[in-house]
């Protein structure tokens, strides 16, 4: 965890600080309780958040339990990372009209409000970078995802508390949240934290004129972070890959797998890097317009591999077979590292609990 | 620019070429798009057909004269079967142009050797013109295509008008025989027992089935043909065409944006692999 | 200049409950855009006005149930350019079908059984003619039957997604009832089209649009509903008769659902 100029921001004085973020403009978002779960939810106030709550993750299994009455982040993070917010499940791109004289089209505009998330995760924000490089600094600019990634303020929150479900240390990009936030938290247990990673962040914890963090403190959140990542149990070798996951394509494990799992896509779809989406065409029964939707789509569809006639992954050994070679492997290619942060939402929000760092270390072993 | 957005086109020609082939020659509406438009042969472009959707189709003109863009298509799925039906006077919506063409730079001074199948020899079309039109800028040109049975057979005239250009062959095969057919009966590959190559200073550009690519890459391998100075032009599902939306991979290259046309040592190891 | 007649449309009605025709009522403003585009020529729910055939284009609701159902059904096909089965007694026998599972005794339930001429089983239409396109869902959805019948006006091979409903509940940011409450979810296996409208509900779909995945190409559903039934049992701790009744609903009589549920029967 990188040493910034870290201030204390007590509890009570917690609402200041996203009263201060509200002046600017900015909608609130946060993880608030919804169905048994957090979801980003628009909030006024700390009030909303889930105080008092802790996330229970497993294989297969998420449940909301009571945690520290006196802490607001102690729920790790539910099935949404920021994907939804910069890469939205459903994007209008294009309507269509059909008149007598031809075809007009009408690209819908990128826009965005400013939205301020609070409770970041440092897997999100890993996995955000990576959704940058994929959607904004390629060959092509998304303009929907430039847009509302462009209107985001991002308040990270260092975690002090991992799942069993949770390898972002194996992973390298957590548990603490090193770069590319404008505000980082870290719960303690005299209320929090605060450093900046921006200039906004900077203004913004100038405006509140708070205290200096002394070294107590800093030591305190030192611990918290380093413990929460010393108590993580799963782990991927990432040593061997790319190489290792190309070498498996023949290994007799995937049918193994195919035995178990659904092909429902929610791994993919609860996967903050997944990018594969799908354009849907809707026109009206008139046939007189049309409208072009991009929605979020995955390599478990029957239609992934789909191409005239032929489909080149018919079935569920080869689907997983693509997406577990794309991640950890092809990814790596095609843009400078691995496609997985190690936020184990595929894990625990998996239908069936199929785990990938099970499954990779079984395909992993030599003797295929 | 917003990459997603679509320009009308309308249909100046509609031509047929074979049982459910067809070229068609677009001119876009908008005077502006149609002056800016540039494209290097081997690109695509993501044809739309209102209501049903698009697909990507390549660029099959002459890359020096963008302003009118044949596209031969062959009705083969949903939206191609719609767009067959489309006459001259219609429009229909042009994204592009996308992807790496044929390597016309690199081929400079050398033979060129084209291997085609099947609809896979309108996507070269335009780059063989560039080549004729340059035609001391290249060495020898020989091009060889199979189709399944003769009526099959497409750009019959362009075959015959490149056969006359000088230190050139054009030779062609068919897996059936036919009455007027007086080529090669039999499979593409056949083909390259009958022609006298320079591997070391040959490159090749392929286009057609899969399968038929690789064989004759493994052959050209054998005849002393470097990997790296083999293209093949790869057809995947294409959703985006700018290589987001994750349907076009093939190992860690997607087919739009890296390819279509892809170098043959860079993309052997996932040939005939689904991932 | 005489004008081009418009596509003759026909709606059937075999053992069904009459929900899937109300969808094609309740189309709204659609509907009226239907009544623009084709001659509605048949459609005893909606109208007296009864016209012979052929047609152009046949909706098909209900399943096969009687030895008459047969006969009516093939002059059907034959009347018809075009035929979509809609819903899922249509499609793969309905909840009636639930009586292939047992030996059928009408007297049970009837008090005058002479007077039921039934066939021992419930059949989807395709098990008896061939169909051109199939409208999954109980009921139907109104927009992909927009899509369907538009598509089919213009020339258009109609295709559906074969996707889970998973992924639509997703994209709707919903919380995953399975995952973090223990519900009986067939969302996984069943295709989308609903909107995943149960789950939205907090409760667990029960696989009212059939199974997933057996679109691309047209063929058998490869959803894994043997891994979900065993996750049901494992880990929701459901007993097997249980699981049975899960898979043996509405869609029970569609492979694989039908399999998954024989083994836990073979079980219990």
């Amino acid at each position: 965890m990188t040493d910034r100029c870290a201030f204390k921001l007590p509890r009570d004085r917690f609402d200041d600080l996203l009263q201060a973020i509200r002046q600017r403009n900015y909608l609130l978002l946060a993880p608030v309780e919804r169905d048994g779960s957090v979801m980003w939810g628009e909030i006024e106030g700390s009030r909303e958040l889930a105080w008092g709550k802790a996330d229970s993750q497993a294989p297969g299994s998420y449940r909301l339990e009571a945690g520290h009455p006196e802490r607001c982040f102690e729920v790790t993070h539910g099935p949404q990372s920021l994907k939804s917010l910069t890469f939205s499940p459903r994007q209008k791109l294009v309507h269509v009209r059909c008149g007598d004289d031809g075809l007009t089209f009408d690209s819908e505009a990128a826009e965005s409000k400013p939205t301020a998330v609070i409770g970041v995760r440092a897997c999100d924000l890993a996995a955000l970078k990576m959704q940058e490089r994929i959607f904004i600094e390629g060959e092509y600019a998304d303009p929907y995802f430039k847009a509302r990634r462009e209107k985001l303020l991002l308040v990270a929150v260092n975690c002090t508390r991992a799942q069993p479900t949770c390898f972002c240390a194996s992973m390298g990009t957590g548990p603490a949240a090193e770069s590319g936030f404008d505000l980082v938290l870290t719960e303690l247990e005299e209320g929090f934290l605060v450093a900046a990673g921006s200039r906004t962040g900077e203004e913004i914890i100038a405006s509140l004129n708070l205290d200096a963090a002394g070294e107590p403190e800093q030591e305190e959140a030192r611990q918290a972070v380093e413990a929460c990542a010393a108590s993580q149990t799963r782990s991927i070798n990432t040593e061997q890959l790319p190489q290792a996951m190309y070498a498996a394509h023949d290994h007799p494990h995937w049918d193994d797998i195919a035995s178990r799992c659904l092909s429902c896509a929610n791994c993919t779809m609860v996967c903050p890097t997944c990018f594969c989406h799908a354009v849907e065409e809707v026109p009206t029964l008139s046939r007189d317009e049309s409208e072009r939707i991009r929605v979020w789509d995955s390599c478990f569809t029957p239609e992934h591999g789909y191409i005239h006639g032929k489909n080149m992954r018919p079935a569920t050994r080869e689907r997983y077979r693509m997406w577990l070679t794309h991640k950890l492997a092809a990814w790596i290619d095609q843009f400078g590292s691995s496609g997985c942060v190690g936020c184990g939402r595929c894990i625990t929000w998996c239908p069936v609990g199929i785990d990938l760092t099970a499954e990779v270390a079984a395909l992993l072993e030599k003797d295929a | 620019m917003n990459p997603y957005a679509i320009h009308a086109a309308r249909i100046a020609e509609k031509i047929q070429e074979a049982p459910g082939i067809y070229t068609f020659r677009l001119l876009f509406e908008d005077e502006a798009v149609a002056s800016a438009f540039a494209f290097a042969g081997g690109q695509f472009n993501m044809l739309y057909v209102a209501g049903v959707g698009e697909i990507p189709i390549s660029i099959v003109s002459d890359p020096d004269r963008a302003r009118e863009l044949d596209h031969t298509i062959r009705v083969v799925g949903r939206v191609s079967e719609v767009m067959g039906n489309l006459q001259e006077g219609d429009t229909l919506g042009i994204r592009g142009p996308f992807g790496h063409g044929w390597p016309l730079d690199e081929a400079r001074g050398r033979d060129v050797l084209v291997v085609t199948g099947g609809l896979g020899c309108a996507p070269v079309a335009g780059a063989i013109e560039y080549i004729f039109r340059r035609r001391e800028q290249y060495g020898s040109v020989k091009i060889m295509h199979g189709v399944k049975k003769p009526r099959d057979l497409l750009f019959r005239e362009r075959f015959d008008a490149w056969r006359q250009h000088p230190d050139t062959e054009v030779l062609l095969a068919s897996d059936v025989a036919g009455r007027t057919w007086h080529y090669h009966i039999g499979v593409v590959t056949e083909l390259f027992d009958e022609v006298e190559m320079e591997p070391e200073r040959s490159i090749v550009m392929m286009c057609g089935p899969e399968v038929m690519m690789r064989l004759a890459a493994e052959h050209m391998g054998r005849r002393g043909v470097p990997r790296e100075r083999m293209y093949l032009s790869m057809e995947r599902n294409m959703q985006c065409g700018i290589g987001l939306c994750g349907h076009c991979q093939i190992g860690p290259y997607f087919a739009c944006k890296d390819g279509p046309v892809m170098r043959y040592d860079r993309i052997a190891p996932f040939l005939g692999r689904d991932v | 200049m005489s004008e081009v007649p418009k596509p003759r449309l026909a709606v059937f009605k075999f053992a069904s409950c009459d929900g899937c025709q109300l969808s094609v009522l309740s189309l709204e403003e659609d509907l009226l855009v239907l009544g623009g585009k084709v001659d509605i020529a048949y459609f005893p729910e909606a109208s007296s006005r009864m016209l012979d055939g052929p047609y152009d284009l046949g909706l098909v609701e209900g399943s096969v149930s009687t030895p008459e159902d047969v006969h009516r059904l093939s002059a059907v096909r034959e009347q018809c350019g075009k035929l979509v089965s809609i819903g899922a007694c249509a499609t793969s026998g309905g909840i009636q079908a639930l009586r292939n599972f047992i030996d059928l005794d009408v007297s049970a339930v009837y008090p005058s059984p002479e007077y039921i001429d039934t066939l021992s089983t419930s059949t989807p239409i395709s098990e008896h003619v061939d169909v051109d396109f199939e409208l999954w869902g109980c009921p139907i959805d109104k927009q992909q039957l927009a899509l369907v019948l538009g598509d089919l006006l213009a020339g258009v091979k109609p295709r559906l997604p074969g996707s889970s409903v998973c992924i639509e509940c997703k994209r709707r940011q919903r919380t995953c009832v399975l995952v973090a409450r223990g519900e009986a979810c067939l969302g996984p296996v069943t295709r989308t089209g609903c909107g995943a409208i149960c789950p939205g509900m907090s409760r667990g779909c029960y696989g009212c649009f059939g199974p997933a995945d057996a679109s691309f190409p047209p063929g058998r559903s490869q959803a894994n509903s043997d891994a979900l039934a065993l996750h049901f049992h494992e880990a929701l701790k459901m007993d097997a008769a249980d699981v049975v009744r899960h898979f043996r609903g509405i869609h029970g009589y569609m492979d694989p659902f039908k399999q998954t549920a024989a083994k836990w029967e073979d079980d219990g």
